[in-house]
């Protein structure tokens, strides 16, 4: 089997064997990140536009590592210091690019969707890097290889969630890749931060942390939006820390070897302890380190799509 | 490949000549490196794996010493990547020990175009300088694109530039052979 598609937009119309294929593709690039000379020519000529509507240092960075160990040209667009400022729509900003012949467009903005509307608009390979509070693929899909690579398999695996999954699209697209690779998925949070609809999605809503973390693989803590403080979605962040930051003692209720998660950047002390996030049971590191690889093999896929 | 059409197959080598081919080479790579003190093996991937691991075995049955071994995997390195309809499967290098200072050889199963050698020298270059790189390979069947050459050859085979050369393995399922394999449409 191999990859078909032309865009990866989300994780929710993706079929298990292609997420598996992905992963699979991913794995190798480990070992060329961990080699002195970190290149392979397989992008060699291709070009790929880095277009970040929103302030991101982790992500856009990871992306524009891939790229470049693959051998790619790599630009990076922001929109303060672009044409967008001057006026001009989204699509002519990509329409221009796609003209530019760039071949691979990552975009991250703040619109649900923004990403979909590309792609459907232009020849180019568009990579949501996350778009409003929908899906953020590439962050689930790296959760994913950590967890395959630490456990061996997803498939039954017990997974609590934990945070604002109201506006979380790391949150929404774990909830797609975890649920069809069959893990059984909680969601944990106070209920202003637990959309209704949630439970539609194949997965069982807790609000008491204690209740939830019992016997569990793999916890995913979602970071306190701490921008988000003031629309009452809770008290205090003392309150939040308390009944739904992760504490030594909460693992301790886990599985004997859970996982710990978080997909950056970490507030320490509010939604994870310090001593968690140093913790053995951590492995927020590896997650990074994943994210370049299954960035890399994504990219290698979709450039190989004829 | 056209999955219809059945293939009408003639053996050119067999278990025991694929065996006394290997041997003879094993031997040839400690005559030509004095031993094989500063010697590596990389297979190149698929079957080139697993050719680079009975040399391995062979070696050491011939002087009692071990010879390190790695895996190489060249996809990342096709000069036909962006041309080719479907995605090869990619799969991991896996080279486990410095090849600075090493003389390395390659191995493969069919020597033909010559591309995927130039592929395997790009891919080890881009992992350190090897002092030497030497190249085993169990058929060498001509019609080379670029000027590559092997230094240890199994069986030189001549054939039409369409016809198509098999190494079949044990460890892949198969039984050991080497084969023509001829579309049986194009000899009717």
């Amino acid at each position: 089997m191999s990859f078909k598609r032309k865009d990866l937009l989300g994780l929710a119309s993706l079929s298990q064997e292609e997420m598996a294929l992905i992963l699979d593709a991913s794995e190798p690039f480990k070992e060329v990140s961990g080699r002195e000379i970190k290149k392979v020519p397989a992008l060699r000529g291709k070009t790929v536009i880095n277009l970040f509507f929103e302030p991101s240092t982790r992500t856009r960075t990871s992306f524009e590592l891939a790229a470049k160990r693959l051998s790619a040209d790599v630009v990076n667009f922001s929109p303060s210091s672009s044409s967008v400022v001057k006026g001009e729509t989204l699509l002519d900003t990509a329409r221009n690019i796609e003209f530019m012949q760039a071949d691979i467009l990552v975009l991250r903005h703040s619109s649900a969707g923004a990403a979909e509307i590309l792609a459907r608009n232009s020849r180019l390979s568009v990579i949501n890097a996350g778009d409003g509070w929908h899906e953020h693929p590439t962050q689930a899909l790296s959760d994913l290889l950590t967890i395959q690579e630490k456990k061996g398999q997803v498939r039954d695996l017990h997974v609590a969630i934990v945070g604002d999954l109201a506006h979380s699209r790391v949150a929404r697209s774990n909830i797609f890749a975890l649920t069809k690779m069959g893990a059984h998925v909680r969601v944990v949070g106070p209920p202003t931060m637990i959309p209704l609809y949630l439970h539609r999605l194949g997965v069982t809503v807790y609000h008491d942390f204690d209740e939830a973390i019992s016997g569990i693989d793999v916890v995913i803590m979602l970071r306190l939006q701490l921008e988000r403080q003031g629309r009452s979605l809770f008290p205090s962040i003392r309150e939040y820390a308390r009944l739904y930051g992760l504490t030594s003692e909460r693992v301790q209720r886990a599985a004997k070897d859970v996982l710990v998660m978080h997909p950056g950047p970490v507030n320490r002390g509010v939604e994870i302890a310090h001593d968690v996030v140093d913790g053995s049971s951590a492995v927020i590191l590896d997650q990074v380190a994943n994210g370049v690889a299954v960035r890399m093999g994504l990219m290698y896929l979709l450039s190989q799509r004829n | 490949m056209s999955g219809t059409n059945h293939r009408h197959e003639s053996v050119i080598m067999d278990r025991h000549e694929m065996t006394r081919a290997l041997t003879r080479i094993a031997h040839e790579i400690l005559e030509r490196n004095k031993g094989c003190q500063d010697v590596g093996l990389v297979g190149i991937r698929t079957g080139g794996v697993y050719l680079a691991q009975r040399l391995k075995q062979l070696i050491s049955q011939i002087e009692e010493t071990d010879v390190v071994l790695g895996e190489l995997d060249i996809t990342l390195y096709r000069d036909d990547l962006a041309l080719r309809k479907n995605q090869p499967v990619l799969k991991k290098t896996d080279i486990p020990f410095h090849i600075s200072d090493l003389k390395i050889i390659l191995v493969d199963d069919v020597l033909f175009t010559g591309r995927t050698i130039r592929a395997a020298m790009d891919g080890l270059m881009d992992l350190g300088r090897p002092v030497e790189v030497q190249l085993a390979v169990l058929v060498d069947r001509g019609h080379r694109q670029l000027p590559i050459r092997a230094n240890y050859v199994g069986k030189n085979i001549p054939t039409a530039k369409e016809e198509n050369i098999r190494v079949f393995l044990e460890e892949l399922g198969e039984e050991d052979r080497v084969s023509k394999l001829i579309d049986a449409e194009s000899t009717a």
